[in-house]
């Protein structure tokens, strides 16, 4: 253990200049990478995790600097080296990934011909094996058909491909080091296990180091031989990564592992021992549906179809040879199910399986195709989703969208985003009355009364899901969806939020119907779940039952691409 | 790419029927009475009765509608009655001297105008970025009318640099042999490098003056849509992947800014196809913005239906010609096609 390691961060410290002044984002840091060594930085938004990475590139944008400290990679130092060193070092010896993989790629350029600009800068190749190279990098993360996909622009390729295709990119030079920035984020469960086991694949082949950078303990645990924690840009603990589960040092360490979903725990478990703030009690045990009970809602036999691009049509009626009627394609293809009052329905997939679609036709956005939605003994799929809005039933079925910020005016205060479908469909009128429901709201949801006249980016992340919220139950609805609720939140925040959700069905008497990939976070909050694939349901039945002895083959897949911490 | 191409000109057809029927139907609600004005003010209500009857302005609107776009359909656009002389064949020696100070001003323009805001946005903040958004603002806020003056009053009057404001080529110039109409492109191909410098010298002011029109908008743009990609993901990717500055802001980050540009270029060249009738008339240029003007006081009809149907045939291959181009520039494009 006498050899240096290939990567020493020694208090290292990152400013950024801002209107207000310098804003120290890292500091003092000491990091260290050793040869073949795979290291996490695990953190949550805002923690310096990826201000680091950048620091080691030098790719911080124009504002940031380093103020102190020294970065030295094979005993040269990145800090002090000139702009021209630090090109040849970028893709040739240290490498990145990003999260996105898809906004990570030039969209107009061929994937091939990105690979080729790599490897022909590095002098890796010259103009007349350039692409022989290429394809070869594409050979290498295991694209199939290479050839082929090398005239690929990035929007004709899947997520999960065109992460493969920035891997080939990183890797293309045989670099030292690799940096991953979350490079899973926004992939499923199932490419994300494919897309970590290659990268940890080609790394071990090639003696390579890598830092993993994530918000994703379980992920950190699964991968990485040492796991450095990160909070406000300070680092509160490096341990190993069998260590650090067993006996995490750092209260911070213990709180995010205990804010992590995991089998066996109750949601009140993701909370700390003493909760600080508003509601957050632990939701009391939930009686179960009685199941002779009318359900709520029943969905029958729901079709969703949309027709397929027709290429040259226009021109072909008019020449008078209409192409043959391609058959149009199913995004919900058949499916039935019911809710029942004061039940929690988990609905799971991955991208593209229909659970948004499904949850649209349910909230009435869009017009089912085929089949029926019977809530509370009327057909609700038979009225036109441009008239439900008018519709005496809009009032009671109610949604809280995936990302907490975009679903919100940026142009309303909370308060207003909150009144907003009172003064559209309420009962209240008058300024004050609105004011005091709203507060009322307000509290309900744990957010502080004093912010509710504040802007969407004058709050935090946690704040803008609870404005969310309130905003959704601002009228007593009988069934809420949420779409994801937690996707674009901290664990913490995720945790705090989830106990909130379960505490206000209880008080309310809601029904929520849950649509998530997180296979962890269902199995906390739902009764029952179904699990989706290609539109169809797959399999069916109480949480325990669907996650915990799965009979679908699909489902176990689902289960076994989740990457757990050792607990 | 024909497929798309056709798929275009179709869609491209009722918006000229549309264009027909209204230029048809504005010029008949012009206040002015086009006999009255050719008969002259001596003129008996006899004679200006017989003038009308035989321009045909005496006959029902359709039936004028209809006998309109009967000789339309043979390309007769009608006689103008200032000149004497058909429609077609004004219009046919003129536009070529629209055309080439259009295209030389917008030329012009660019080759300021994208340099300039790509290094505004790359230098973001630096002498240059201000340097861009003085010009631009300069720029736009002078009236072509004013800078065609301006430059007239310090290059001719002043400095005696430039040759005097009257038309495309002074008098002792001759004209070079008709090829593209384009003077500057014609003395070239006939290799006469004299009446190339007199047709330069002459165009150099006007074209200048439509320029600094049209630099605001395309820096603007340039410098608006280069910032935006300069901050996206594959900019910071492929600068992590070592690429020289020259790769990552020539071949990535300026081909997605140009994008936005292409649109803005086409609209600027609609906006400078308007402009050309202040500048025509300031510099004595014989264009069609100073045919159609002169037609309109003189409440001619056919040269005014005869220069917005161009004008909106040349809108049509304008925008045609910025799909296509859209399509080279971006695969994403060519598949809707």
């Amino acid at each position: 253990m006498t050899a240096p390691p290939l990567l020493d961060i020694k208090n290292l410290t990152v400013e950024f200049a801002t209107r207000r002044g310098a804003v120290q984002a890292v500091k003092s840091i000491d990091v260290s990478v050793a040869k073949g060594e795979t290291v996490a930085i695990v953190g949550e938004s805002g923690s310096g995790k990826s201000v680091t990475s950048y620091a080691v590139v030098r790719i911080l944008d124009r504002a940031g600097r380093v103020a102190e400290g020294s970065i030295s990679f094979s005993g040269m130092d990145l800090v002090t080296a000139t702009e021209r060193q630090m090109r040849d070092l970028r893709g040739r010896e240290i490498s990145m990934i990003f999260q996105n993989p898809r906004a990570a790629l030039n969209p107009i350029r061929k994937v091939g011909k990105q690979i080729e600009d790599v490897l022909l800068e590095h002098v890796q190749a010259t103009r007349a094996t350039a692409r022989e190279k290429a394809i070869e990098a594409l050979t290498k993360v295991k694209i199939a058909r290479p050839e082929e996909r090398y005239d690929a622009y990035p929007f004709e390729l899947s997520g999960g491909m065109c992460q493969r295709v920035v891997i080939a990119l990183a890797l293309a030079c045989q670099p030292q080091l690799l940096i991953a920035d979350e490079p899973t984020t926004g992939l499923d469960v199932t490419t994300q296990k494919a897309v970590m086991d290659l990268i940890v694949e080609l790394t071990r082949e090639r003696g390579m180091s890598t830092i993993l950078i994530t918000h994703d303990l379980g992920l950190a645990a699964a991968y990485c031989d040492k796991v450095v924690v990160m909070e406000k840009g300070k680092v509160v603990e490096t341990a190993s990564a069998a260590d650090i589960f067993r006996n995490p040092q750092h209260p911070y360490t213990r709180k995010l592992m205990q804010a992590t979903p995991r089998i066996g725990m109750s949601l009140a478990d993701l909370l700390p021992d003493a909760p600080k703030g508003p509601p957050a009690q632990a939701a009391a045990p939930r009686p179960a549906p009685s199941p002779d009970a009318e359900p709520l809602m029943r969905v029958e036999n729901l079709v969703k179809e949309y027709p397929r691009p027709e290429t040259g049509a226009f021109f072909a009626k008019l020449m008078g040879k209409a192409e043959e009627p391609k058959s149009a394609f199913r995004a919900v293809d058949s499916i039935s199910f019911t809710v029942a009052k004061g039940e929690t329905l988990g609905l799971v997939g991955e991208s593209g399986c229909g659970k948004s679609t499904t949850s649209m036709m349910i909230t009435r956005l869009i017009d089912p195709s085929g089949g029926k939605i019977i809530f509370d003994g009327t057909d609700i799929g038979a009225i036109p989703a441009k008239q439900f809005a008018a519709s005496a039933h809009r009032r009671r079925i109610q949604m809280v969208f995936q990302d907490p910020t975009d679903s919100l005016n940026p142009r309303f205060t909370a308060e207003r985003a909150i009144a907003d479908p009172i003064m559209r469909m309420g009962t209240i009128s008058g300024r004050d009355a609105l004011r005091a429901r709203c507060e009322e709201l307000a509290r309900l949801v744990g957010l502080p009364v004093e912010l509710i006249d504040r802007f969407p980016h004058q709050l935090s992340g946690g704040q803008k899901a609870r404005v969310g919220i309130a905003r959704a139950i601002a009228l007593d609805p009988d069934l809420v969806i949420l779409d994801e609720p937690t996707a674009a939140l901290d664990v913490s925040v995720q945790a705090v939020v989830l106990n909130l959700l379960e505490e206000l069905k209880g008080r309310l008497g809601m029904s929520y119907l849950f649509v998530s990939h997180d296979l962890n976070v269902v199995r906390l909050l739902c009764d029952r779940v179904i699990v989706m694939k290609t539109g169809a349901i797959v399999e069916q039945g109480t949480a325990e039952q669907v996650l915990g002895n799965p009979q679908a083959e699909y489902t176990k897949e689902l289960l076994t691409a989740i990457p757990h911490p050792p607990l | 790419m024909l497929k798309m191409i056709g798929q275009r000109l179709m869609t491209t057809i009722p918006s000229v029927i549309g264009v027909i029927i209204v230029t048809f139907l504005l010029t008949r609600v012009l206040p002015g009475d086009t006999a009255a004005y050719f008969a002259g003010p001596a003129a008996s209500p006899q004679a200006i009765i017989e003038i009308r009857s035989k321009l045909g302005l005496d006959q029902p609107l359709p039936v004028q509608f209809v006998s309109y776009v009967t000789a339309l359909v043979k390309g007769d656009l009608g006689q103008s009655l200032t000149t004497g002389q058909p429609v077609t064949k004004d219009l046919a020696a003129r536009l070529p001297a629209s055309a080439e100070l259009t295209l030389a001003g917008l030329i012009l323009a660019m080759a300021v105008a994208l340099p300039l805001g790509v290094l505004a946005a790359v230098r973001q903040g630096s002498w240059i970025d201000h340097l861009c958004r003085v010009v631009a603002t300069a720029g736009v806020s002078l009236p072509v009318f004013f800078t065609g003056l301006l430059l007239v009053y310090v290059f001719y009057f002043i400095l005696g640099w430039s040759p005097a404001p009257l038309g495309r080529l002074d008098v002792f110039a001759s004209e070079p042999a008709r090829i593209t109409g384009l003077y500057l492109v014609d003395s070239l191909l006939a290799g006469d490098v004299t009446t190339f410098r007199a047709a330069f010298a002459q165009l150099i002011l006007p074209a200048l003056t439509l320029a600094i029109f049209s630099l605001a908008p395309i820096t603007r743009m340039t410098r608006a849509s280069m910032l935006a990609v300069l901050g996206a993901d594959f900019v910071r990717t492929a600068r992590a992947s070592g690429l020289s500055n020259r790769k990552v802001i020539g071949t990535y980050a300026f081909r997605n800014a140009m994008l936005p540009v292409v649109t803005t270029l086409g609209m600027v060249f609609s906006f400078l196809l308007g402009a050309n009738v202040l500048v025509e008339k300031v510099f004595a240029w014989p264009g069609v913005g100073s045919y159609a003007v002169e037609a309109l006081i003189a409440s001619d009809y056919a040269p005014i239906q005869g220069f917005v149907l161009t004008m909106a045939v040349m809108y049509v291959a304008l925008n045609l010609m910025i799909d296509v181009l859209y399509g080279v520039i971006d695969p994403r494009v060519r598949l809707e096609g």
